[in-house]
């Protein structure tokens, strides 16, 4: 039977078992939203801004192990969902992304609401597609849901012509896809995995180091194991929090320019470093320079080769799927595994440094931001989705919410982008149906997508909107206390609105708190009597409050500033 | 130092682009590139002249194998091979020069294929080096126009780049 592209879209997503589509409607899409209409399989969630459409689609994949979809018009609609896109590329989040275009005799003629769609998104997307004839319309959908998520995965983006849409055609969605040109590893060279187990056998002062590619490859459990069985200490990334449970004595904390003493410390001073999913990105590893001065083994599990030898020389490089190298690894372990006795006094090492405690904070007459994230991590049971957008309010949630599941923490790590908590907020809701849903943000990055807020009341997506209030930019001020004399440029957020009644406003319940003792109780309410609500919860926070330890710009990982400092 | 990467690409519109992108975006530099169809239409094959360090090659062949449209990458300088570029060069003909154009075309093994009363066109295909000398041969005041296509390369003997 002939049918429409339209349908034919449509159709695709349905085999895909896509079940929301996160979009908003415009011309060249209207064929496509006609058939949406058509039937009720796959739900359509109207946001209120193309960005918050991408980065819904994107938190919908980060929760979950299902690929989000976006669906946009042509032009505006298009150019609106780039910081979503690039986001998710930074994060390797596999998604797919379907635009409009006009139709393809209009192509280059600068016709209304055009843009180069496939050149604009090139630079941040896994691949993308325009189609050019209906025929190749299912094929090509198809293999945008297979490259977004298999290998690293990433958003893929298929641009289809307004004429495409409305041309007839069978249709025949592909069981499979071969690539000739798209063929990624999966299994490790066991050659190297024996080297690398050789290696773990004689480390000392070992250290396991994981990023986001023990989440994206659901690894979390298989890296527990691991870790026990070595009796080694675990760090993790910014995206790599919930890969190893937060409470687990073996952990010793984020790292990074934020991360603890102790994490920070036993990175620099690991005679052996098993990466595992992670990139030794600028915000890891600090002044690279100073990094590389300690002589060290480095193993590294990445099923990216770019990733590998890229900014640290790396020892035994190993290329393949997280899980199923480490399953390899295990095997092998089975085979009788000794870990060197000295790492007994390892441990004693970084059990000192750990006595520092680097996130104790001094309570004050003001409520503390890291007060309240250890409160939400009580009222919540440690169980709920934390998102969050980016500044001083996005590290305390990492450091003070103590993740112990994987595709709990949901946040732009990458590309650090501002806005992005409250559409996480609403597609981890929509992948996680009455989950407790938290998004940590301040009164800046709120604003960037704060028209969500509407989006949150049609579809009753009760996120609670944890906003840390400094009335600053904090962590820009933060920067400009430290480095610039006090300069504080631009940081300052003056004429904020009254969020209380803007939450009123669009039909919600807004609270104000501003006393610690009200911290609590107010967070209590909110997740007991409000369970339902879309809670917006402003808490007036010390404008004063730093984010420590901190390794600032140029200096080596165990060169932190700690609170106890100052 | 000075490589030679040979990739086989499908020849999707747009491939050419993803390729530039990817150069500039993460800054390794093109000195010459040459694309074309290979015998197999549905396959390009791009030849990149680039210098880099070797950890900047590295990472060069691995980023090119990331796109999801290339087939195949290999770097021609790393072992035999043999490369040539072709030149067009217009020079101005006249007088005494008419006939010293024609002994230098000669010597560098060019061929004059245009010809009019004050100007030759000549062919020279070589190494890059070659050209570069051929254009320092003359007299830099003659030469109206030059054109090269950049460097391609294969490699010699069993050494077959194909999918
Ligand atoms: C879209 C975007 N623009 C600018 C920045 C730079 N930036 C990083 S943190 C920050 C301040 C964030 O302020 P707020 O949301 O109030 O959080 P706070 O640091 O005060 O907790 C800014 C401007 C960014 N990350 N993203
Ligand atoms: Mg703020």
């Amino acid at each position: 039977m002939m049918i429409s592209g339209a349908e034919i879209v449509i159709r695709c997503l349905q085999e895909e078992k896509v079940e929301y589509v996160f979009g908003y409607p415009g011309g060249s899409v209207l064929h496509i939203y006609d058939a949406l209409f058509k039937q009720d399989q796959v739900k359509h969630i109207l946001v209120r801004h193309e960005q918050a459409a991408v980065h819904a689609a994107d938190a919908f994949s980060r929760s979950s192990q299902r690929v989000g979809v976006a669906l946009v018009t042509s032009g505006p609609g298009v150019t609106n969902t780039v910081t979503g896109i690039a986001t998710a590329y930074m994060d390797s989040i596999p998604m797919v992304v379907i635009c409009g275009q006009v139709p393809t005799q209009y192509i280059g003629q600068d016709a209304f609401q055009e843009c180069d769609t496939v050149g604009i998104t090139r630079p941040c997307v896994k691949h993308n597609f325009l189609v050019k004839d209906v025929k190749d319309l299912a094929l090509t959908i198809k293999k945008a849901f297979h490259i977004a998520a298999t290998g690293r995965p990433g958003p893929v983006v298929v641009d289809v012509p307004k004429d495409i849409t409305a041309q007839m055609c069978e249709f025949d969605y592909p069981k499979t896809v071969q690539m000739r040109s798209y063929n990624p590893v999966v299994k490790g060279h066991l050659g190297q995995i024996k080297k690398a187990v050789q290696i773990l056998q004689e480390a000392k002062r070992p250290i396991i180091y994981t990023g986001g590619g023990v989440i994206l490859s659901d690894a979390a459990e298989k890296l527990t194991q691991l870790a026990r069985k070595l009796n080694f200490p675990v760090t993790n990334t910014l995206m790599g929090l919930g890969g190893y449970p937060a409470t687990d004595r073996q952990f010793v904390g984020m790292l990074g320019m934020h991360g603890t003493f102790e994490a920070n410390n036993a990175m620099h001073y690991a005679d052996v470093i098993l990466a595992i999913g992670a990139r030794f990105d600028d915000r890891v590893i600090g002044n690279p320079d100073h990094f590389g001065s300690e002589k060290r083994r480095v193993i590294h599990i990445d099923i990216d080769p770019s990733s590998i030898s890229k900014r640290v020389k790396v020892d035994v490089p190993i290329v393949g799927n997280v899980t199923d190298v480490l399953d390899e690894i295990l095997k092998l372990l089975d085979g009788g595994f000794k870990t060197d006795p000295e790492v007994a006094d390892w441990w004693k090492q970084i059990d000192e440094w750990r006595g520092r405690d680097s996130l104790r904070y001094k309570q004050g007459e003001h409520i503390m931001p890291q007060y309240v994230v250890e409160k939400l991590y009580e009222v919540t049971g440690g169980d709920a989705f934390i998102t969050s957008d980016v500044g001083q309010h996005q590290m305390f949630a990492a450091q003070y919410y103590k993740f112990d599941k994987p595709r709990r923490w949901i946040n732009s790590g990458g590309l650090g982008t501002m806005g992005v908590g409250l559409p996480y907020g609403m597609g981890v809701l929509l992948a996680n149906p009455g989950a407790q849903v938290a998004c940590v943000t301040g009164e800046g990055s709120i604003q960037m997508c704060i028209q969500e807020m509407s989006t949150c009341k049609q579809y009753e997506l009760p996120v609670k909107i944890i906003n840390l209030n400094n009335g600053m930019l904090g962590m820009v001020r933060q920067w400009q206390e430290m480095f610039y004399s006090k300069r504080y440029s631009q940081s300052y957020v003056t004429s904020l609105p009254d969020f209380v009644k803007l939450a009123e406003a669009y039909g919600h319940v807004g609270m104000r708190i501003e006393k610690p003792e009200d911290v609590e109780p107010a967070l209590r309410k909110a997740f007991t009597e409000h369970k339902n609500d879309l809670v917006f919860m402003d808490f007036i926070i010390d404008p004063g409050a730093n984010v420590f330890p901190m390794v600032a710009a140029g200096k080596g990982l165990t060169e932190m500033i700690l609170a106890e400092d100052l | 130092m000075r490589h030679i990467i040979s990739i086989l690409i499908e020849n999707e519109s747009g491939a050419l682009s993803r390729v530039a992108g990817l150069f500039s975006a993460r800054g390794y530099n093109i000195d010459t590139l040459t694309v074309a169809p290979t015998e197999d239409p549905s396959l390009s094959r791009m030849t990149i002249l680039t210098r880099g360090s070797d950890e900047v090659l590295e990472q060069i062949t691995k980023q090119l194998n990331k796109l999801v449209d290339v087939v195949k990458v290999v770097d021609l300088s790393e072992a035999a091979h043999v490369e040539r570029e072709l030149m067009l060069i217009k020079v101005r003909a006249t007088g005494k020069d008419r006939e010293e154009m024609k002994r230098m075309a000669d010597i560098f093994r060019g061929r004059i294929i245009d010809v009019t009363e004050s100007t030759y066109v000549i062919e020279l295909t070589g190494a890059s080096s070659k050209l570069d000398s051929f254009i320092a041969a003359l007299d830099a005041g003659l030469i109206l126009e030059t054109v090269r296509t950049g460097v391609c390369g294969i490699g010699r003997g069993d050494r077959i780049l194909k999918v």
